[in-house]
């Protein structure tokens, strides 16, 4: 493969007038130094950007939230850079210890600063899921992340859960309990919610995204009924996997079910008619375009996972 | 790796706008060049020899420049002539230049096929040509290739939820696409072939995804072989590899001249066997599993 780029490289040397298009970076600038958002008394969130996996490792909204005893860190953000960064902001804030990381499911935007946190003490906690899916496709995501910060000398390890999850667990930070719930396949088969009983604040993972388009990677059916069983609690407010630090329940969840809802509808439609997968992808649109970023990468993506799912349906 | 292939796009859209032809195109050819070397490398002798391959259009295969979900590239190939008593195809192989097994399957058709098009998903690894050739009844070679852009399909897993397949694992379902397959086979007279798809619940492993904790890569499982026959005779048969994504589904076409028995025999590299037998009219095009 080298030889192509070796080509690009001398036909560009006679081409000088051309502009050589920078492929992103025009929004990415380094904002490491973001502050951490005080959403309720001890509950934090470091709100990621809304960009593509790999391309920035701020991804995924990070949290964590301080009990009398210690701290749970969820989810650790998509490098080990990323992860330092989430340590010391929790360090300017209290010197209790983190007792527990949870990873709300697999992606690399969720999980791969775990390295950051490993020490003794410190309990990986994941839905029952997560150590295969981990297996999977871990050293995927290592080579790509490799890639992408052209670091090979750096390449994250992927961290595996040592406590899994399947129904509810309950985690005491000292006076304060937090609820984790492990969901059926829904946005992955590995979905883990977090609920801080105290100020009830609901840490949503990737079953809720808001601005950044939803992504399909484990069964449109069962997001929709999990989501639905979610809707009907009652809470201060959530954080979503994507979109801003805070938002309001279950509000927040209308625009993902909207989505999905709508793919379902199209994407049965069209197998209903016989018509074809690839022809699928060039023909369902994303409904309420205006409401979500990303949908050139992700929505023909979906529409693919819906596909493969619905055509075995009855 | 991944922008310096954005760069090569953006290269090729900037040569359709400049107004240096003449350096793009040279360009252009020194690329296809460098993609096929697998196949002018090696791949074309192993399993050609020195058989000459035409290039032309006596099947197009029609494949996404880029692949939204590598796992899971819809590809399909249309064939220029129908199938006669005369003059038929074959055979289509399939290859996916640069997956670790470049062959996808090879795929045999009869004169009862009616029309020797095909469809499919595959899984593509890297960035890569794709490939179909197709041999006519009288021995020739005839090749049409695309270019896909994807990658890590051979090492992801297509689903996270691949709970459901194996749970389901051999269920097939049989399906004839009646008033579509008229339309696209106006030139038949007669008895307009039908379009059928067979869809068959299977992991379709790789025996590339690593386990984190073993080290060890999950032993390959995939279908086989796939043979579908019409009242006795043989419409459709497939030798397939991993590449074929998780519940592989095929598209096809037959020529049912009279209400009858389709029956479709699936054998995996497990050695295990899964058959069905469906009742089709060949008039509506409803079809009715026997159980």
């Amino acid at each position: 493969m080298a030889g192509i780029y070796r080509w690009q490289r001398q036909w560009l040397l006679f081409c000088p007038a051309l502009i050589w298009p920078v492929p992103v970076a025009t929004d990415i600038a380094d904002d490491r130094a973001v502050a951490v958002e005080k959403i309720a008394d001890g509950v934090y969130v470091r709100p990621g950007r809304i960009a593509v996996l790999f391309e920035a490792d701020n991804v995924a909204n990070t949290a964590f939230v301080v009990g009398e005893r210690c701290v749970a860190v969820i989810d650790t953000g998509g490098s080990p850079a990323e992860g330092r960064a989430l340590t010391a902001a929790i360090r300017k804030i209290t010197q209790l210890p983190v007792c527990f990381v949870i990873n709300t499911h697999v992606h690399p935007d969720h999980m791969l600063g775990n390295e950051a946190f490993e020490r003794d003490g410190v309990e990986f906690i994941g839905h029952k899921n997560l150590p295969r899916a981990m297996a999977q496709r871990g050293d995927t995501y290592r080579q790509r992340a490799a890639e992408y910060s052209g670091n090979a000398a750096h390449i994250p390890k992927i961290v595996l859960p040592e406590r899994t999850v399947s129904g509810t667990v309950q985690l005491d930070l000292g006076r304060r309990m937090l609820t984790l719930r492990a969901h059926g396949t829904a946005h992955t088969d590995n979905d883990v919610s977090v609920l801080d009983e105290q100020s009830g604040t609901l840490f949503a993972g990737d079953l809720v995204f808001l601005d950044h388009l939803p992504v399909l990677d484990g069964s449109i059916n069962g997001w929709l009924d999990e989501l639905g069983r979610l809707m009907e609690k009652s809470l201060r407010a959530v954080v979503p996997g994507h979109g801003p630090g805070e938002a309001d329940w279950p509000l927040a969840a209308a625009p993902t079910v909207d989505y999905l809802t709508s793919l379902r509808a199209a994407t049965r439609s069209w197998i209903a008619r016989g018509g074809e997968l690839g022809a699928a992808q060039q023909s369902i649109e994303a409904a309420d375009r205006d409401r979500w970023r990303l949908i050139d990468q992700y929505h023909k993506r979906n529409v693919a996972a819906a596909f493969a799912e619905l055509e075995w349906e009855d | 790796m991944g922008t310096r292939m954005k760069r090569d796009a953006v290269v090729r859209s900037f040569c359709m706008a400049l107004i240096v032809p003449a350096l793009c195109s040279g360009l252009a050819q020194a690329t296809t060049v460098e993609e096929d070397m697998a196949w002018t490398g090696g791949l074309k002798t192993a399993y050609f020899a020195d058989r000459k391959i035409l290039s032309d259009d006596l099947i197009t295969l029609e494949a996404p420049q880029r692949a939204e979900n590598a796992a899971i590239v819809p590809v399909s190939i249309k064939a220029g002539i129908p199938q006669t008593e005369d003059r038929y195809i074959r055979t289509i192989w399939l290859f996916v230049d640069k997956n670790p097994g470049p062959l996808v399957g090879k795929f045999h058709f009869t004169p009862a096929s009616g029309r020797a098009d095909l469809g499919l998903r595959l899984r593509v690894d890297t960035y890569s040509p794709v490939r179909a050739i197709a041999e006519t009844n009288d021995g020739q070679l005839h090749m049409s290739r695309r270019f896909v852009k994807a990658s890590g399909g051979c090492s992801a897993p297509a689903s996270s939820d691949s709970d459901a397949a194996r749970e389901e694992l051999g269920r097939m379902k049989f399906l004839v696409r009646h008033e579509e397959a008229e339309e696209s086979s106006s030139k038949v007279e007669g008895n307009p072939p039908a379009l059928a798809q067979l869809m068959i619940r299977h992991p379709n492993r790789s025996g590339l995804q690593m386990d984190q904790v073993t080290r060890d890569y999950a032993p390959a499982e995939f279908v086989k072989e796939v043979t579908v026959s019409f009242e006795g005779k043989r419409i459709f048969r497939a030798e397939t590899s991993f590449a074929v994504s998780e519940n592989p589904s095929f598209r096809f076409y037959f020529a049912p001249r009279q209400e009858g028995a389709v029956t479709a025999v699936v054998t995996d590299t497990e050695g295990r066997e899964f058959s069905e037998t469906y009742d089709v009219s060949a008039a509506t095009g409803e079809v009715a599993a026997r159980r």
